[in-house]
């Protein structure tokens, strides 16, 4: 007896909400035993890292704040998986977003208003999408598989982030700490709620909107998906396969970008060696995770986020490392994974032996 | 030992865990499966390797738990990418970041510990040849095993019978199904054994390269080692010229880095990088030469009706 | 080639080599076999014979062990067996060839062979194995030739050889002849004659009824999972035998006469040249032809000899390197994408269903998008789609074309092979385009659904449309096309008119003889026929 996986007759349209939900589950319970495994109170565990965040309106505030750009990412994101196109170097667009925003503040530091954020903002979408064109160009014109280059690229950019902020960018008057000069309020987003809430969240609520209407309603959507699932029949649709790898690309690393760029005009509020603990690979958690839709993607996103608040609180208060935040991650995308098999297949007991060469041979 | 044989000495040590990452890679590979999660592997096997060794005091049993330290991370994408038919691409992004995330969290109280060397193995009067000497009779243990593994995976794949059936599941998937082979079974030995190598590659950077544990120590080599894959064309032997290719730009950049050029560290830093990028794009334009060898089911799941 | 094909064959008169007692396999509530009997004996040809989803396969499959039967019992030489699992069979003395080959493309012939036999494992001395079997059964085979290398018919030696090699008592071998020329097919049966010779039964299965009469001794034929007849296939005429395989109901298609052949040309393809777009496909070389209004033109062919590219070079899916190549309606069409091409009034319907016609996991509605999103259905407005005009869109040509499915609007690939081809041919009728250009229209498919997409193509050509069938079946070819070409390694005979050619001519022609028009019209030794349709 041995139990087989099974194809579905028909797509199961419970699971497809089921497995995001089943996947949570079984990361919490896989947490569950390994606190216990560790003589961690489970209960305790759990509680500070999901829970307490939310128990408090200032972290509440801050889950937000990192929720922001995660969910833009992950947004891009879902664009480029639901065309197969697997980019996953938006940690790279991310930094270049940042990089080419804060040239203007840094570059000309007098400059300030409205006028200043607004091309700041542009500045950062331009620089991740002219980041994210890369491997695009490299995959049409060269079949470079994109997962290689863009997570190399990713490499480069962080290096090229570290040699400007050390470097040509550092702040003369900031006792050689590798960062830049801090930006003033006029070179900053406005904050719009509490006390940390920026315009991005703004931005983010416009993509998720934006991203629904376009996957749903639209001509582009539709062509992004036929590509996705089947290349022949896009090309046999009349669909360019080029095109759609480009634009997805473009706008994802214009997303990546516009995330990078906000981080640093707002929670950040200056370029440093670094500008991300890995919001753009938490994105493509966050991407699997909400179904590449974009309201799943704004429901994961907050999860996330606060997997993120969990993880620093436990640190402090059970001495947790903070790796511990990214093996729970990996392991959700596991699990997602493995659940999301579950909408096209079933399991099935089979009561004959194995039908195999190994055991006649 | 002059300055030139000092240099081609270390290139090999650089070259020696791509080579041990990618040759496995290459196995599950030739049986249609791609694993992105070579990194993560790396990372666990690094860190177990490295772990293992300051416990117990004994660089053997390091190896041997890195080895089955990654073979463990592999199983699990075997699990979701083969038995649940998750999307490979996905499975394979999913260890890389598990895995760089569970081996910080193994790893944190070895961080700053000093290594224990492992003795290199000098072979009486070869080792004392003029340059050769050194450079091919000179060094540790798991270059040897490294060059050893490699000619047998050739001989495996090539000779044995063994070898035919895992090609054949990697060309084939409904055909060696329609025979009575084991579709699941044989990419699941042959994701593992990448694990194994990949384990194996991480203990070489934890016990012998660097030697220390530091979180993210791996820095890319599994990703470099998939892209040497495609770089070697699914053929074994071209794996060596490829492992001391990269081996030969990182080292040289730090030999750059060391002498002072003038060009900023970071820009020499991104050279291994780039010249990945760059040796992708040369062998993947020439779209008839790579689709001789490349495996026709690579990266396609499988799921046998009955 | 001596005469080996007796002219009068007998049943051999010895004791059982297998026999299905009672088969009945169910599929959840469909009885797929129902209490089949089946008794093959040593020597002899038995052709298993029945429709498409009549449960030949079912029953073949579980002969060979790929499938359990539900309830009776397999006796080998009188002794009762399970047969768990496809090597089991093998081990017992059953082989079998499938119609889709099983084989490895980028492995040679040596190594092909060496996977199905567990006990080879010296691949030289296997090589001279191979050589010597290939020679004794006029097989003729080169071991250490790669798969991708070799022709169909050569494949189907591959696949022969390794079930030779097992000395097998029983060779099944599943619609043999559909891949090959009438020539080659001739070949197989001398082949056949030497290993019946040898005591060795062989089961075949085939729905042509002319050469199961030529070379089997003995048929069983099924229908809807039973046993309607056994007989002597060379008592009964082709006609007693189709109607024992169809039942009462044989459709007969209604076609009159062909139209005068002054109507205009709606699609003309002129000195169409193409280099192959990978290792593994077919260049296409000077291709000319035109299809008038009215007519159907039939392109036949053996399997990957340019089929497939030249579907691409019509749709717009490859692009010709001249405007003038490729002309619809008198307009040049050969620099232009397959939207345009149907922006122009012409209509595709390629080979395969699943992931080229259609998106397997995508609704019906969704599908009626894929093809008609520009064609002036209103579909799209400033972007944005009209999902309520999709389907009932969707659900017209569902209607129409008799499209049963199990939801209003379901997802292709839970469809049936039959029922998803007429979805697909109606999708593209529905729209009545000038030109349409079909690829197999009914391979796979039952025989209710092709005499449907069939009668519905000679509707359509006949209300003024051109259409271009490529089709491997020769019958549906002779049926349903006024003109007929045929295309043999990227090279495309002149079209002349179907009833001017027999059979034999079509298989010389496919055979590769038509290449080159002079050495064409010579190898078919009738010149008028290659110029009766020249004005």
């Amino acid at each position: 007896m041995r139990i087989v996986l099974e194809k579905r007759p028909t797509p199961s349209r419970s699971m497809q909400y089921l497995s995001p939900v089943a996947a949570i589950l079984l990361s919490l319970l896989t947490f569950f035993v390994i606190f216990l495994l560790a003589g961690i109170d489970p209960v305790r565990a759990l509680y500070i890292y999901f829970v307490e965040p939310l128990t408090a309106l200032w972290s509440i505030e801050d889950l937000l704040v990192k929720a922001v750009p995660i969910i833009l990412i992950a947004i891009g994101l879902s664009f480029c998986y639901q065309s197969a196109v697997w980019n996953i170097g938006a940690e790279g667009q991310l930094a270049a977003g940042a990089l080419a925003g804060a040239a203007i503040p840094i570059l000309f530091p007098t400059l300030q208003g409205p006028a200043v954020i607004t091309a700041m903002i542009l500045m950062g979408i331009a620089g991740g999408m002219a980041y994210a064109a890369i491997p695009a160009i490299l995959k049409i014109r060269f079949n470079a598989n994109e997962t290689l280059t863009t997570l190399m690229l990713v490499y480069v950019a962080n290096l090229f982030l570290d040699y400007m902020a050390r470097g040509p960018w550092r702040d003369p008057a900031g006792f050689n700490f590798p960062n830049s000069r801090p930006f003033d309020e006029g070179q900053m987003l406005p904050v719009i709620a509490g006390e940390s809430i920026r315009l991005s969240i703004v931005f983010m609520l416009v993509a998720v909107v934006v991203a629904w209407f376009m996957t749903a309603k639209t001509m582009t959507g539709f062509k992004i998906r036929v590509l996705g699932q089947s290349p022949r029949a896009g090309s046999f649709g009349g669909f360019s396969r080029n095109r759609m790898v480009m634009l997805t690309f473009l706008i994802s690393g214009g997303l990546a970008g516009l995330a990078g760029i906000c981080e640093v005009m707002g929670p950040i509020g200056l370029l440093r060696t670094s500008v991300s603990p890995g919001y753009g690979f938490t994105a493509i958690i966050v991407a699997f995770l909400g179904r590449l839709h974009p309201f799943g993607i704004l429901v994961a996103g907050l999860l996330l986020a606060l997997s993120y608040m969990g993880g620093e609180g436990a640190q402090v208060a059970i001495g947790l490392s903070d790796q511990t935040t990214q093996v729970f991650q990996g392991m959700l995308l596991f699990y997602v994974l493995a659940c999301d098999s579950f909408i096209y297949y079933r399991l099935r007991i089979v009561r004959q032996p194995a039908l195999d060469a190994a055991t006649v041979r | 030992m002059t300055m030139m044989e000092g240099i081609l000495l270390t290139i090999v040590t650089a070259a020696t865990p791509l080579l041990f990452a990618a040759i496995g890679e290459l196995v599950a590979e030739r049986a249609g499966v791609l694993n992105l999660g070579v990194e993560g592997m790396m990372a666990i096997g690094a860190v177990c390797g490295f772990a293992a060794t300051a416990v117990t005091g004994m660089p053997l049993v390091g190896v041997l738990v890195a080895m089955i330290g990654g073979m463990l991370a592999a199983g699990l994408f075997g699990i979701v990418a083969l038995f649940f038919v998750a999307n490979q691409n996905a499975t394979g992004v999913a260890l890389t970041l598990f895995g760089l995330g569970l081996s910080g969290l193994i790893g944190d109280r070895f961080v700053g510990m000093p290594g224990i060397p492992v003795p290199r193995v000098d072979i009486p009067v070869l080792t004392d040849l003029p340059i050769v000497g050194r450079l091919v009779f000179g060094q540790d243990p798991f270059v040897y095993l490294a060059i050893a593994l490699t000619i047998g995976t050739w001989w495996f794949l090539f000779k044995t019978r063994g070898g035919l059936v895992l090609r054949a599941v990697g060309d084939n998937h409904g055909s060696a199904h329609a025979l009575g082979f084991s579709v699941i079974r044989t990419r699941f030995l042959a994701v593992l054994f990448g694990g194994l190598c990949a384990g194996l590659g991480g203990a070489y950077l934890s016990l012998v390269y660097t030697p220390q544990w530091t979180p993210m120590m791996t820095a890319g080599r599994g990703w470099i080692a998939l892209a040497l894959v495609v770089f070697a064309s699914w053929l074994p032997g071209r794996l060596v010229i490829g492992a001391l290719l990269f081996g030969g730009v990182s080292i040289l950049q730090l030999h750059a880095q060391a002498i002072g050029i003038g060009i900023p560290s970071q820009f020499l830093s991104m050279l291994p990088y780039i010249v990945t990028v760059i040796a992708l794009v040369i062998i993947s334009r020439n779209r008839t030469l790579l689709s001789v060898n490349t495996p026709a089911c690579l990266g396609r799941a499988f799921v046998p009706d009955s | 080639m001596e005469p080996a094909i007796a002219a009068r064959r007998t049943r051999p008169q010895s004791g059982a080599l297998v026999e299905a007692i009672a088969i009945t396999k169910l599929f959840g509530s469909f009885k797929a076999n129902d209490a089949i009997d089946l008794t093959i004996r040593p020597g002899e040809i038995h052709a298993l014979l029945g429709e498409n989803g009549a449960g030949k396969s079912t029953l073949v499959k579980i002969l060979y062990g790929s499938l359990q039967p539900s309830a009776g019992e397999i006796r080998w030489k009188g002794q009762p067996v399970r047969i768990p699992s496809p090597s089991a069979a093998r081990k017992l003395g059953i082989g079998m060839v499938f119609q889709h080959f099983s084989l490895f493309d980028a492995l040679t012939v040596t190594e092909n062979i060496a996977l199905a036999l567990a006990d080879r494992n010296n691949l030289a001395a296997l090589a001279r194995e191979i050589e010597e079997v290939s020679r004794e059964f006029g097989l003729p085979l080169n071991p250490a030739s790669r798969i991708v290398d070799l022709s169909v018919g050569e494949r189907q030696r591959v696949e022969i050889v390794r079930c030779l090699l097992q000395d097998p008592e029983l060779l099944i071998m599943d619609e043999p002849t559909s891949v090959l020329t009438p020539q080659e097919a001739d070949d197989l049966f001398v082949t056949l004659d030497r290993l019946t010779a040898r005591g060795c039964a062989v089961l075949y299965i085939s729905h042509r009824l002319e050469e199961v009469k030529q070379i089997c001794h003995h048929a069983t034929i099924l229908r809807l999972g039973k046993v309607v007849a056994e007989c002597d296939p060379q008592q009964e005429t082709a006609a007693q035998l189709a109607s024992l395989m169809v039942g009462a109901d044989v459709h007969v298609l209604s076609a009159d006469t062909p139209p005068p052949s002054t109507m205009r040309t709606r699609l003309k393809v002129q000195g169409l040249s193409m280099p192959e777009p990978h290792p593994f496909a077919v260049a296409l070389k000077d291709i000319s032809l035109d299809v008038r209004a009215g007519e159907i033109v039939g392109i036949a062919g053996i399997a990957g000899n340019g089929q497939g590219e030249l579907f691409d070079a019509l749709s717009g899916e490859r692009l010709a390197a001249r405007e003038d190549v490729v002309t619809i309606d008198g307009k040049p069409a050969g620099r232009l994408g397959v939207t345009r091409r149907r922006r122009m009034g012409a209509a595709f319907v390629p080979e395969e269903r699943n992931g080229h016609g259609a998106v397997p996991r995508l609704r019906l509605s969704d599908n009626v998008l894929l093809t008609r999103h520009a064609t002036g259905d209103q579909l799209i407005r400033i972007g944005v789609i009209d999902f309520s005009s999709m389907r009932t869109l969707a659900e017209r040509i569902g209607r129409s074309f008799d499209v049963r499915k199990s939801a209003v609007d379901p997802e292709a690939g839970s469809l049936s092979g039959g029922n998803l081809q007429k979805f697909i041919v109606g999708r593209e009728i529905d729209r009545q385009p000038s030109v349409l250009v079909v690829s197999q229209p009914t391979w796979g498919v039952d025989a209710g659904a092709a005499a449907v997409i069939r009668q519905s193509l000679i509707d359509l050509a006949r209300s003024g449309s051109a259409v271009l069938v490529i089709s491997q079946d020769l019958d549906e070819i002779f049926e349903i096309a006024d003109r007929v070409a045929v295309i043999s390694r990227g090279h495309l005979t002149e079209p002349v008119p179907t009833r001017s050619l027999t059979r034999e001519e079509i298989g010389l022609m496919m055979a590769g003889l038509g290449e080159g028009k002079k050495k064409g019209r010579a190898a078919m030794g009738q010149g008028e026929a290659a110029h009766a349709h020249r004005p």
